[in-house]
């Protein structure tokens, strides 16, 4: 029981980090119709900034602070100088575009931090367990990225649901050419959804990248898991992506937590640890063929353009 | 009528010439590291006409043609990890495989179309890939050695590197051959007619959606078949060989050479792979060249190098 909650919380805290990540992309794909395979790159530089600022500052919160603000930066460097011209452009294109950016910041990193990983370590302040309800301990680090991620979700939804620019972002999203014709500056608000895109890629980064290792080619795999939930979500759709990724998120943990057991009683035990992770891993990409299959447009769908 | 020789023609004649040439250059030379080369770059060429079979000319833009590399492959690694060595085996293995993995997906796959298509190809490679890394009893992520190649009893050595190269080669001009009668044919001008306009050729009572199904099935069959020469080439099998950037890399040289064009993949993967191969002379740090000229290629090149060929044809 206690297994299950503990799991369920890391499923959550995994779902939440992956909503960020989905957020950016699912705004740049359903307002400028781009497909950027270069945001898991961006999710990359993120966690490299952080572990250089943090190192350099020896100020976790400062280190972070400055990483966010360089992961923003970066991002409308990028959409200035190259995936502006890309906008209105086939499809194919743009994923091979930003498929040739993924192998330049790979090797860009290689080039300026090497090919060995970083580590960020956490100030002792977040590596202490935390009670949350009796019996029940949880690392401080992982419920501080549940409350930060849940506050930026709130936040997000504030500011598009709730603010003029919000609502810019809306009416780009259903129709490009009419917010132009109305004398919107629809450049600027790419370059601004897309910066905002970007940070929340990088904030997902710096979160993670002290559980993990801050390697090259990080943002791989976890950008397809992005793409896979902004499919189930319905591409456009926030809400969409939030609800997906969080099912996603329990999915892979809990799958990766309890297949093992589960397979046990069929398998050997050797086969079952190899074949679980594995299989846990094909759930997703299961329920998004199924979800496409099924329902094309995703299963929260934003509004009709 | 159009005069037949043109720049793009001769760049076309003289590349083929070469191929077919390139191990007596090799065996003169003693450089046996360029025919290694080339028989990795002639395999990646098929599976890129493959891919653009179903990509230039059926519409389909396929994120997971990895896949079937993998498939062909661990058709033939398994079966050589289980003591049965035999071409004749081993090969039709691999391409019934990849052949029915491509029916299976593809029926599933073409109930979407744009973006979704991508991303459900994808996806399908993706199982694909994980199923390859669950395979505990075949080295699961770790990968598979193939300790001997596959025998055709006798008849070819596949571990002499001049005789494999010739395979590799004839399955290469035997597919891009295959692909321009397809092409050509009835079959493919319905595929093609469905790329244009989908809603016409249904109007004109084509059923679009089997015209198409068969297209990316024959497709999957011929990139099955490189994955089982890949394999036989590398002595190795790995799930990494078939994660979503192979798949990537193959888009690239089928756009690098020209999309909708039959000899502009097989260019378009011998730049590639040549590029990769003297940038990485000179620095370590290659994608750091390739990927920007990537971007500058898609936002400036249109048409890949048979659209620059086909200009300079013009004059």
């Amino acid at each position: 029981m206690l297994v299950l909650v503990e799991q369920s919380l890391n499923g959550l805290q995994f779902g939440l980090l992956l909503f960020l990540l989905a957020a950016g992309l699912t705004l740049v794909f359903g307002i400028m119709d781009f497909v950027n395979l270069a945001h898991g790159s961006l999710y990359m530089m993120g966690a490299y900034f952080a572990a250089t600022f943090v190192a350099w500052t020896n100020s976790f919160v400062l280190g972070i602070l400055l990483a966010l603000g360089a992961t923003l930066l970066l991002g409308i460097l990028l959409e200035f100088v190259a995936l502006r011209h890309l906008y209105g452009r086939d499809h194919l294109d743009q994923v091979l575009a930003t498929f040739g950016l993924i192998l330049f910041f790979n090797d860009a990193v290689r080039l300026i931090w090497g090919p060995a990983g970083l580590s960020l370590p956490l100030p002792s302040w977040l590596t202490v367990p935390v009670q949350i309800v009796p019996g029940v301990f949880y690392p401080a680090y992982r419920l501080s990225i549940i409350v930060v991620a849940l506050a930026v979700a709130a936040m997000l939804y504030i500011v598009v649901m709730r603010t003029r620019i919000g609502m810019l972002i809306r009416a780009g999203a259903s129709n490009r050419e009419m917010i132009g014709a109305l004398g919107i500056n629809i450049k600027l608000l790419f370059t601004l959804v897309f910066g905002l895109g970007a940070a929340l890629a990088g904030l997902a980064g710096l979160m993670q990248a002290p559980i993990l290792t801050v390697q090259i080619g990080m943002g791989e795999n976890i950008l397809i898991l992005a793409f896979v939930i902004i499919v189930i979500g319905g591409i456009g759709s926030i809400r969409g992506a939030f609800l997906a990724a969080i099912f996603v998120g329990m999915i892979d943990t809990l799958g990766r937590a309890f297949l093992p057991d589960l397979l046990r009683t069929v398998l050997s035990s050797a086969a079952a640890s190899t074949a679980a992770p594995a299989l846990s891993s094909m759930l997703i990409y299961l329920l998004m063929a199924i979800v496409l299959v099924v329902r094309p447009e995703g299963l929260f769908p934003a509004a009709k353009r | 009528m159009k005069s037949r020789i043109n720049v793009r023609n001769v760049v076309v004649a003289l590349t083929a010439l070469g191929l077919l040439l390139l191990p007596v250059y090799s065996a003169l030379t003693g450089n046996i590291f360029i025919l290694t080369l080339f028989t990795r770059i002639v395999i990646f060429a098929l599976a890129a006409a493959s891919l653009n079979l179903i990509m230039g000319y059926g519409g389909m833009m396929s994120f997971g043609h990895a896949a079937y590399l993998g498939i062909g492959g661990y058709a033939v690694g398994i079966l050589a990890h289980e003591g049965i060595g035999s071409g004749f085996i081993q090969w039709p293995v691999a391409l019934a495989l990849s052949a029915l993995y491509a029916l299976v997906i593809g029926a599933l796959s073409l109930r979407t179309r744009g973006v979704y298509f991508i991303m459900i190809t994808l996806a399908f490679a993706q199982m694909a890939y994980y199923i390859a890394s669950g395979l505990s009893r075949y080295g699961g992520d770790d990968g598979l050695t193939i300790y001997k190649r596959s025998t055709f009893g006798g008849l070819i050595d596949l571990s002499n590197r001049v005789q494999f190269y010739y395979l590799c080669l004839f399955c290469l001009f035997g597919g891009v051959y295959l692909i321009w009668r397809i092409v050509n044919s009835r079959f493919g001008m319905v595929v093609q007619g469905v790329r244009s306009n989908e809603q016409r050729m249904q109007a004109i009572g084509f059923h679009a959606n089997r015209y198409r199904l068969v297209c990316f099935v024959i497709s999957g069959t011929i990139c099955g078949l490189a994955g089982a020469l890949l394999a036989n080439n590398t002595d190795f099998i790995s799930p990494a060989g078939m994660y979503w950037t192979r798949s990537g890399e193959l888009m690239v040289m089928v756009v690098f050479g020209g999309m909708g064009t039959l000899f502009g993949p097989v260019l378009g993967t011998i730049v590639f792979l040549l590029l990769e191969e003297i940038l990485s002379q000179f620095t370590e740090y290659w994608a750091l060249i390739m990927g920007p000229l990537l971007l500058l290629i898609v936002l400036f090149a249109r048409g890949g190098i048979m659209g620059l060929l086909g200009r300079l044809s013009r004059g």
